[in-house]
This record gives C-alpha cells, sequence and structure tokens, in this order.
C-alpha cells in the first residue's frame, strides 16, 4: 500500500504547489494525477495573475476590487490574505524562473485586466499559466526525492477511519487498470472545476468536477456552487477562450451594428468591467437582436497594435486562425459568453481545511470563499498558489503532528465492485455514457448559464436526476484493464450529475441576483435575505441547504457599478 | 457537415493480437478537428478506441499523433483540410490546391496513427515516459541561480525573456520527438524537445551553468551535434517553438563559450560548411569531409590523431558519396580545383555573409509573428523593406 504523510489529489497549479510546500516541511509527498501534469488544466490560463507590487498600488485596492468583483459574497478575511500574500508569491514564482514579461527597465511588466483599479496583471505572453505550471514541474522533478509522482492514476474515493478522518484514497492506474489504497496522514483534493457539466465549456474534457463530487460523497460541505462563471469571450460552438488580456490590450466590444456597447452597460471600465457584468451585456445585446445571426458579437482586436498583439497576444492569434479561421490582427473575431470556471466548490477555510479533519481543498475545487458570486479575471492563479501553498504548508504540519491510522480495506473493495459492476453491463442495457453527457451539458447551458429563472432551474434538476437514474445501466465498450478511458468517462459522468445537481439546487435557492447567479424572476441583489453562503451537504435524497455568514471585515456592501 | 473517414491503427494489448487498422466514419463540420472526430467515433461506435485528449485547444499537449503521416496534435489539424491532404493527387502540385480523387471514385480515407519514435501502449497511446520525459530529465531542466535571490526580482534584459518564451510555448506533445529523424537514427540523441527545453535555462540570464549546460549539451555525442538539421521537428512543432533552431542557438553559445571540440566533430563541421559555402558559392562534398576533420593547410600538414581516426573512418561515407555522385569528381579532392561561382555570384554570397553577421536576426514568432507576415514586420521596421532595397 502506497504511504505519504501528505497526498495532494491533482497536478495543477494548486496540486504542484501545496506538493512543493509540504515538501518543504520535510515530510513524505505523493501527488496523483490522472493525467500527466502537465496536461492540467491551469495551462490554459491565459491572461496573468494579480498582484499589488508596484509602488503606488495596495493591497488594499485589490482587496477591495476582488470584494466588489464578488458582489461582496466573498469572505473578506481570505481575501485580505489573498491579496496581502500575493507580491511575494509572484516574487517566488520569478526567483523559481517564470519568464514574466519585464518593462523597459528589465523589472517585471503588468498588463490591465477585468473589474481592477490598477494595472496589476502580471504574465507571460498569453501563456501565464503554461509558463508558471511548467516551472513548477521543473520543481517537482528537481525535488523528486521528496514528491513521488503518481502520473495517470485515476482517483475514485476518499477513504475515511472510524473516527470520520480523511486517512487515504482508492487509485486505479490507469496503464494496467490495478487499483490500490493511498494511505495518507492529509489528504489534498486540488482536482479543479466542473466545467464538462456544461457543454460547450472553455474547460478541458478532464474538468469532470471529481475533487467536488469526491469530497461530497464522503460528507464534505460544498459552498456557493450555484456561482458559475460564464466568461465573456469564447469561441461561438466550440467555446474555446479568448483571453481578457485582449481586453486588457485595449480591445473593444462591438454589436452587429457596429456599436461599442458596454457604453451603456459599464460606462467607466467599459470591456474591463467584472465578468458577470460583460457577460450579461452581451447576452441582452445577442437577445434584443443586436448581435450577430449566429448568436455573436464581436471583439475587435484590430485596435491593438499588431506588434503588440504578436508579443502580448500569440496564443490568440493561434486560436484565431486554427480554431476560427480568422486573423486577428485584421478582423474582428466572433464571440459570446461561455462557461468558465467553478466560483464555488468545497468549503475550506483560510488553510484549505474542509469540515472533514485531514481533507483538505485548493484551487478550483475549494470555496475558501474569494471569488464570491464573480471571480476577477487573474485572481484564479492566485488562488491556486496561494492557497495550494497554504494548504500543502498545513497538511505538512498536521501530518507531523497525528498518528496514522489505516484505512480500510473496505473501501478499496467497494470500489472495485463497483468498477466490475460498470464493466459488465451488457451493450445495449442502457444508453450510451456520452449521450448522457451530452444530454447533461446542454441542459445546463440552456437553463443554467447567464440569465436563469426558476421553471427552467427546475427543469434542468428534473432532467439531471433523471439523468443520475439513466447512468446506473448506461454500458460501457471497453472491458480491458490496460487505459481504460471508456469505464473512467462512466465514473467521471458521476462526479459530473452530482456537481449538477448540487449546482441546481443552490441556483433554485438564491432567490435574488448577485454575481454569476441571475435570476430574471428576482433582478434585484437582496442583501437583507441573501448576504450569505449556501451550503450544501449530502443527505438522504441529495444535497441539504444549510447557511452560513460572509465574513465582512472592513468593506461593507455597496451599490457595484463600473 | 460532411462525411469523413478515419483510417485508424489500433493496437489492444490484451487481445493477443499485433496491431491492425480499423476505418470510422464520421459526420462533422470540416472546420472542425481530427480528434473531434476520433471522439465522435468513440463515443457513437466503439468506447475503446483509446486516444489521450483533453483541452481540444492546443494547449494542454496530450493529442500528439501522425495524421496522414505528418506528426501533429489531432485537435490543431482540422478535419477538412485533413481530407483535402488525403486526397492530393501525387502528379498535382501542393501549391495548385487540387483536390483529387484515387481511381476508384472513392476518396481516400484520414490516416490516423500513433506517434513515431515511442512504443505504442494502446491505439494511439504511447509511452511517452522513456522516449520523451527521461529526456527531458537528462538536461537538468530546472533554473540554477547562484547564490540568495534578490530581494525584488531579478532584473534582465526584456528581450531575454521574449527570447526563451519560445521555447517556454512547448507544450511537450511530443510531435517534434516523433517526426525526429535523428532520434530514428539514434534513439539515445536527446532529441528537440528536450534540447528546446535546454535552450530555455541556457538563455536565460538568471541561470548560473550556462557553460557547464553547454559544456555537457556539446560533448554528449547525443547531443546537440547529433542533430542533421533536417527541419522536421520545426515542420511538425504546433506552437511554433521551432526546437531546431534552439538547438542552433545552443550551437552558437557553445562556440562562443569556446567550446570547438566534440565528439561528433560538429563544431568544425559546422565551420567547415559555412566556410566553404562563404569561399564557394556552393557546397563541395568532397571538401567537406577534409576540412571538417584537417581544417586549412596547417590541418593537413599537421593532421591531430582525432582528425585521422575520423578521416579514416568517413572512407565508406566518401565511397558512398563517389558512387552516388555526390562527391562530382576526384580532381575535386585536391584543394583549390573546385570553382567559384560564375558571373560575380561569389560576391553576392558574401555580401549575404556580411549581412548576416551585421544583422544577426532570431525567428521568433513573440517578436515576429508568423510566416507570410512580412507586411507587418516591415510596417513595424523589423525587416529591411525590399522595395526601397531594390530600389
Amino acid at each position: 500500500m502506497p504511504s505519504h504523510d501528505v497526498l495532494v489529489i491533482g497536478a495543477g497549479l494548486a496540486g504542484q504547489r501545496a506538493a512543493l510546500a509540504a515538501a518543504e516541511q520535510g515530510v513524505s509527498v505523493g501527488i496523483v494525477s490522472k493525467v500527466h501534469p502537465v496536461r492540467s488544466h491551469s495551462n490554459a490560463a491565459q491572461g496573468g495573475i494579480n498582484a499589488a507590487l508596484n509602488p503606488g498600488d495596495s493591497w488594499e485596492s485589490h482587496a477591495f476590487d476582488t470584494i466588489k468583483g464578488s458582489d461582496y459574497l466573498g469572505d473578506q478575511d481570505a481575501i485580505e490574505i489573498m491579496c496581502r500574500e500575493a507580491p511575494e508569491e509572484i516574487l517566488h514564482l520569478e526567483h523559481l524562473g517564470v519568464t514574466f514579461h519585464r518593462n523597459e527597465e528589465g523589472r517585471l511588466g503588468t498588463r490591465a485586466f477585468g473589474g481592477a483599479s490598477a494595472a496589476r496583471t502580471y504574465y507571460v505572453a498569453d501563456i501565464t499559466g503554461q509558463a508558471i505550471m511548467h516551472v513548477l514541474y521543473e520543481q517537482l522533478m528537481k525535488h523528486s526525492e521528496q514528491v513521488a509522482r503518481y502520473e495517470e492514476w485515476f482517483c475514485t474515493a476518499l477513504a475515511l477511519d472510524e473516527g470520520g478522518e480523511c486517512c487515504g484514497v482508492v487509485t486505479r492506474n490507469i496503464a494496467d487498470g490495478s487499483m490500490q489504497l493511498f494511505e495518507a496522514k492529509s489528504v489534498i483534493l486540488a482536482c479543479g472545476g466542473n466545467g464538462q457539466v456544461w457543454k460547450p465549456t472553455t474547460n478541458a474534457l478532464i474538468c469532470t468536477g471529481d475533487g467536488i463530487a469526491m469530497a461530497y460523497r464522503a460528507g464534505a460541505k460544498l459552498m456557493d456552487m450555484e456561482m458559475i462563471q460564464y466568461h465573456p469571450t469564447t469561441l461561438a460552438g466550440k467555446g474555446f477562450l479568448i483571453t481578457e488580456g485582449a481586453r486588457g490590450e485595449g480591445a473593444h466590444l462591438l454589436n452587429a451594428k457596429g456599436e461599442r456597447f458596454m457604453e451603456r452597460y459599464a460606462p467607466n471600465k467599459m470591456e474591463l468591467a467584472s465578468r458577470d457584468v460583460v457577460s450579461r451585456a452581451e447576452q441582452t445585446e445577442i437577445n434584443e437582436g443586436r448581435g450577430f445571426p449566429d448568436g455573436t458579437v464581436a471583439l475587435d482586436i484590430t485596435v491593438v497594435p499588431r506588434k503588440r498583439v504578436h508579443e502580448a497576444l500569440r496564443e490568440i492569434v493561434l486560436v484565431g486562425r486554427d480554431f476560427a479561421g480568422v486573423d486577428i490582427t485584421r478582423e474582428p473575431i466572433r464571440i459570446k459568453p461561455g462557461n468558465h470556471y467553478t466560483m464555488g466548490g468545497v468549503k475550506t477555510d483560510v488553510d484549505g481545511r474542509t469540515d472533514i479533519p485531514g481533507l483538505y481543498a485548493a484551487g478550483e475545487t475549494a470555496c475558501v470563499s474569494v471569488h464570491g458570486g464573480n471571480r476577477l479575471g487573474a485572481n484564479s492563479l492566485l488562488d491556486t498558489l496561494i492557497f495550494g501553498r497554504r494548504s500543502g504548508a498545513d497538511a505538512a504540519s498536521r501530518a507531523k503532528r497525528i498518528e496514522r491510522s489505516r484505512p480500510s480495506k473496505a473501501a478499496l473493495e467497494a470500489e472495485q465492485a463497483q468498477l466490475e459492476a460498470i464493466a459488465a453491463r451488457e451493450k445495449g442495457s442502457g444508453r450510451r455514457i456520452s449521450e448522457i453527457k451530452l444530454e447533461l451539458g446542454t441542459t445546463m447551458d440552456k437553463h443554467v448559464a447567464v440569465f436563469r429563472e426558476e421553471a427552467g432551474i427546475q427543469e434542468a434538476l428534473e432532467t439531471v436526476r433523471r439523468l443520475k437514474e439513466e447512468a446506473r445501466s448506461a454500458y460501457v465498450d471497453d472491458k480491458g484493464n490496460v487505459f481504460n478511458q471508456d469505464l473512467l468517462a462512466a465514473i467521471e459522468l458521476g462526479y459530473m450529475l452530482d456537481n449538477a445537481e448540487c449546482t441546481c439546487v443552490a441556483a433554485l435557492e438564491r432567490k435574488e441576483s448577485r454575481g454569476a447567479q441571475y435570476r430574471t424572476d428576482f433582478p434585484e441583489r437582496n442583501d437583507t435575505d441573501w448576504l450569505k453562503h449556501i451550503d450544501l451537504e449530502l443527505g438522504a435524497d441529495g444535497p441539504e441547504i444549510s447557511y452560513s455568514e460572509v465574513t465582512i471585515t472592513q468593506w461593507e456592501p455597496e451599490a457595484r457599478t463600473y | 457537415m460532411a462525411t469523413y473517414t478515419l483510417k485508424v491503427r489500433r493496437y489492444q494489448p490484451e487481445s493477443g493480437e499485433g496491431p491492425y487498422w480499423e476505418e470510422f466514419d464520421v459526420e462533422l463540420d470540416p472546420s472542425l478537428s481530427v480528434l473531434d472526430g476520433l471522439l465522435q467515433a468513440k463515443d457513437r461506435d466503439d468506447g475503446s478506441l483509446s486516444v489521450r485528449c483533453s483541452c481540444r485547444a492546443a494547449i494542454c499537449g496530450s493529442c500528439g499523433m501522425k495524421v496522414n503521416g505528418s506528426s501533429t496534435l489531432a485537435c490543431k489539424t482540422q478535419i477538412g483540410e485533413a481530407h483535402e491532404q488525403a486526397n492530393r493527387r501525387p502528379d498535382v502540385p501542393a501549391e495548385g490546391g487540387q483536390i483529387g480523387h484515387s481511381t476508384s471514385g472513392t476518396s481516400n480515407p484520414i490516416v490516423v496513427e500513433p506517434m513515431g519514435n515511442m512504443p505504442v501502449i494502446k491505439d494511439l497511446i504511447t509511452d511517452m515516459e522513456s522516449t520523451h520525459w527521461e529526456k527531458i530529465r537528462r538536461v537538468t531542466p530546472w533554473l540554477l541561480p547562484h547564490g540568495d535571490p534578490p530581494e525584488r526580482e531579478y532584473v534582465v534584459e526584456p528581450e531575454s525573456m521574449i527570447d526563451i518564451t519560445q521555447s517556454m510555448a512547448c507544450i511537450q506533445c511530443g510531435a517534434c520527438v516523433s517526426s525526429c529523424l535523428s532520434m530514428e537514427a539514434d534513439p539515445e540523441f536527446i532529441g528537440p524537445a528536450a534540447l528546446a527545453k535546454a535552450y530555455r535555462f541556457v538563455g536565460d540570464p538568471r541561470d548560473a551553468e550556462t557553460t557547464e549546460r553547454l559544456h555537457d549539451l556539446a560533448h554528449d555525442p547525443h547531443g546537440i551535434y547529433d542533430c542533421t538539421h533536417c527541419f522536421s521537428c520545426i515542420d511538425a512543432c504546433p506552437k511554433g517553438v521551432a526546437p531546431m533552431d534552439q538547438i542552433m542557438r545552443l550551437r552558437r553559445r557553445a562556440e562562443e563559450n569556446g567550446i570547438d571540440s566534440d565528439p561528433n566533430n560538429g563544431h568544425n563541421h559546422m565551420v567547415a560548411f559555412t566556410k566553404i559555402i562563404e569561399k564557394k558559392g556552393t557546397l563541395d562534398e568532397s571538401l567537406l569531409l577534409q576540412e571538417s576533420y584537417a581544417p586549412g593547410v596547417k590541418g593537413k600538414l599537421k593532421p591531430t590523431k582525432g582528425a585521422i581516426k575520423g578521416l579514416l573512418g568517413s572512407i565508406p561515407t566518401a565511397l558512398r558519396g563517389l558512387k552516388t555522385g555526390k562527391m562530382r569528381s576526384l580532381p575535386k579532392l585536391i584543394p583549390g580545383v573546385h570553382p567559384k561561382l560564375p558571373g560575380g555570384a561569389q560576391d553576392e554570397v558574401k555580401t549575404i555573409y556580411a549581412h548576416a553577421q551585421e544583422h544577426r536576426e532570431e525567428f521568433n514568432l513573440y517578436i515576429k509573428g508568423e510566416d507570410g507576415d512580412e507586411e507587418t514586420a516591415v510596417a513595424e521596421g523589423l525587416e529591411p523593406d525590399p522595395q526601397k532595397e531594390t530600389a
């Protein structure tokens, strides 16, 4: 039985940062990922990472922008920590080798980003997430004696001891199909978000909400699951992301009449208002007939100098050329709001601790909450790194403190039996996994998107519950052990359906409009009744609702305009 | 919507059978990708069809494979274009853009295979650990600065960061490794991806082990001089990393650091190659061998032990060269017999050399943009205006 003091599940930025931080404490660390670490979805973060590092900028300003961006649902103690620690984290990354953009003096240079009152976004062209993640992976290779890597291992369940503490994980080695019970004193879930629940989405195929679902099934609380970000600039149909950095560099949004419509919605910040604001503006233009016939508006990058585009928006030139057949330096590109980010997730404190002792969560899997109702661009990388590091450090100190308790073999046997049962289903005994996934994605995109209302969410919830039933008899073609992706897709579908159910329940519950949750039947923010988090816990009939306070330190809620 | 046929090279390791071909008919918009096609086949027809994939947007590097024989990312290859490529008649020049059909009247399928130079695990999934990641680890792939870091950031030339961002753009997909001809001949070759990674540190002013890195890579017989300059990796790379260019940068940096001998005789070969063209205008294969091992009059009067060994070892190559007509005539083995280019063309060559010395420019997408973007480059003063030059 592989045994580590700290076991990290997921090897994107949060997971890798957590593993490195835990290793620094001198404990034994294992990092498990269902894909090779550099394939993780942190790669896709293009624009940059926020920090108030410049003289003249302040962490308070960064914190206020974040709180306002969150529509006052973010917990201010957590946001303070993130913004205070951001500059040191950026410098740490720079010292490790991240090739951040420099200004003319050779010092770290910044770009503007949405919802921010200062240019405080540090970046590597438009491959910031990739550049940071590859540098962290360099460090994992360097510290291979302290951190064992389990690359292409899939987690199917958490293991708890008799006292209800997390003490391990059930895994499947994808290469040969063998099942293993991993033993650990602390387990950190850093499995990313759940974007695949929607179709289309900017998220990778691996973003199936595994960590959120595993924690939920083990009895941990989830928080703010209704808060799902739709990014303002995604390619129609395919859902690919066009970085906010494009607007940060000065690109305009135009409707079909050629009007710079943001004038009507956010006269001060224009294209650089918060993402929920810009997405709603675009969707309004489209719904009211001022979009293009294919349900899009245009992003005009031709106003950015070409040299600057090549230097700073290289990836977007390639995305435009390869996936839309558009040369963005010469013509506007058609975009629309698309599913992008899970603000909610596993409820944690500022050290990543969940309700289950020994279980931690970090990054998009977690909800600390620093993003509240709407995440600011370039705060997600920061969240992964700050709370990844804090989780890793706390998980290591717990591991030093406590005695090891052995996970029961029963957890492993139950999972083995479950997988065998799925594999044994006869072809044609039910629907195909892919059919259920498609129906789930289109349903959620239709009813639980930029604009929502009770009947639609209710319909989505009923569909999700029917699909959960159908998933019980869905069959797989692949009966083998080596790289049986078909079988893993069945497990992932189960994770996605749990995520979807929680999102629908929370979206139905929150009877107001705040951040990404815009209810056409309750179009106003209602601080009297709803300035609170919605917590969900697995009960006998699905998610059970409770509430928790939003932590307010020094910024009282006020009206939110851009 | 159109119908395409994907002819996939499959291998199911638990079946006891060898690899086989299977055709899948898929129906999708021509602008969608070969990966979309494979996923449709997997979703609708056969869930056991195995392929690594994640982002669908050429960022994660999972879906490296061969499409119609070329190493690439399946997600970045439009299925309509792949179909056209599969049906281009060999007798019609590619530039003509004409699409033909096989004689039977049906169109050719799009051929999809796992990457080359790697063992296949299942269907399109290869073992990258032994053929790619082991080599990445071989180049000490982490920054080695000296002393404690500064209180703030390292202050460096802005251009140096843009320069290495090109190699940071590598997504470790393995397409270059799959296409590498040198690796086919020498599986121990460190290879294009790992050497591009090495340049990311050699080119980084914060790294303090530049000389040690260069010595290591030059003196390894499977290192920077094991590349044969074939351009395959540049063609294959989906991210414009241009691995071979990074290898050439490593060679130049090695030379600047005074590293002028190596077990492959690579540095001397490089010097001989450029000198011959500078002097003669064209490459003279018969001179190349002697000049590589025993340069100039001095080298021939007092050949080193290594030179004699190298020249003797090259006799089979020389004989093959004579047989195939590469060394056009025996008299050319005598130094000085090879004529210069006629009509003052030799002076033109010298002008090109002088220009190159003066305006050494690295090809970097983050600075220059794509091929065919000369207009932009000219507009921004990056390239001399051809019209002005001729005027």
